[in-house]
């Protein structure tokens, strides 16, 4: 029986199909089999940023309404033995599908997959209930921003409120050269503001432009900061205590926090 | 040296993140606080059974509110008293 996890954020823009896409292929680098699935109706991206966006025949909605079967849905990806996309609809809203009905689904999907990954749509509304309503676990991505920082803290609130407990923050965008300026909050400032535990940090990254340009995923990449992130994000969710990354290289900004995800 | 330390000081002092860190905070207590009207009920029973260990107060005038300006917010409590007991010397506990 697999496990159903949860991208959110509240603000749209901070990386949330980005980071659904990395982690999701991160596990599957790891060997696990993993089925991401496109929450955004109407504004479906996940399947271009994996460069899937040729292969869609059915969606989300079609097997909502049973007009395929879930397994017709899936797009297996070839690059990453055992990755899988579920898209979404592009010409329906978000009303096209119910909880109960995400729900199913879900539970099918983590018959098969280890990972079930739903890349939630912006917003808190009938989209976000809809995305967080199979899920057993969730993460919140944010930025080192004032108002993507207020808007993960709703999320959180409303997460809770969903019965789903401790969420998890991956901090997405951060800046070492202007948290060093003392222009950008630090990932401390973050955690003791939210409250929450802290899976991960991905650093600003042009390759992340790069590679999504090239509807690639920027784990492959061996030689990527943010890569680097993203697998290690991947191997904290397998629950191996990997120790955050020294975005700084010269470091000792980062090491006291090493201990906060070292100890995890 | 004396000038680096100047100059390093100063470079915090007008850092940009001690103000989105303060407005973070700020807002979030509003935010927070709106969200949750069921927090300040909870808070107002606790508040009862403490301070009626040393003063007998009007429960139904109890009234505990997030008063907020745009510099801070101040947790406000009007608690009408009936009686203060008598030479409490030990709390008991
Ligand atoms: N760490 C990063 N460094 C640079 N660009 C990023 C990073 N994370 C995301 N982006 C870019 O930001 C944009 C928004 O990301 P996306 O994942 O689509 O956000 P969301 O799904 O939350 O709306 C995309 O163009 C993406 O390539
Ligand atoms: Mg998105």
């Amino acid at each position: 029986m697999g496990e159903v996890i949860v991208i959110t954020s509240g603000k749209g823009g901070v990386g949330k199909t980005t980071a659904t896409a990395n982690i999701g292929a991160g596990l599957a680098l790891r060997g696990y089999k993993v089925a991401l699935v496109d929450a955004d109706i109407g504004l479906r991206n996940l399947d271009v940023v994996l460069g899937l966006e040729n292969r869609i025949v059915y969606d989300l909605v079609d097997v909502a309404h049973g007009h395929c079967r879930l397994k017709q849905a899936l797009i297996k990806d070839k690059r990453f033995e055992g990755l899988h996309l579920l898209p979404a609809a592009q010409t329906k809203d978000k009303t096209a599908v119910k909880p109960e009905q995400m729900k199913e689904i879900c539970l099918q999907l983590k018959e098969e997959f280890d990972y079930v990954i739903i890349d939630c749509p912006a917003g808190i509304e009938q989209g976000f209930k809809n995305a967080i309503a199979g899920a057993e676990k969730a993460i919140v991505v944010t930025t080192p921003e004032v108002s993507a920082v207020r808007d993960a803290d709703r999320v959180i609130g409303l997460l809770e409120a969903a019965e789903l407990k401790e969420p998890k923050l991956v901090i997405n965008r951060l800046r070492p050269k202007m948290v060093r300026q003392g222009d950008m909050m630090t990932i401390e400032d973050i955690i003791e503001i939210l409250a929450v535990d802290l899976l991960g940090v991905i650093p600003e990254d042009e390759q992340i432009i790069v590679t999504t340009n090239r509807g690639d995923t920027v784990v492959q990449d061996q030689r990527s900061r943010s890569g680097e992130a993203f697998r290690n994000i991947a191997r904290r969710i397998l629950g191996e205590p990997v120790p955050l990354m020294d975005l700084e290289r010269d470091g000792n900004l980062f090491t006291r926090l090493r201990k906060i995800i070292g100890l995890r | 040296m004396l000038d680096f330390i100047v100059r390093f000081f100063q470079r915090h002092s007008l850092g940009s993140k001690e103000v989105a860190k303060e407005r973070l905070r700020l807002v979030l207590v509003h935010d927070r606080a709106n969200v949750s009207p069921e927090l300040l009920e909870l808070l107002k029973n606790d508040l009862v059974q403490v301070i009626s260990k040393y003063i007998e107060i009007d429960e139904r005038g109890l009234e505990v509110t997030l008063d907020s300006s745009e510099e801070m917010v101040a947790l406000v409590a009007s608690i009408p008293v009936r009686r203060v007991k008598r030479a409490v010397k030990v709390a008991s506990v």
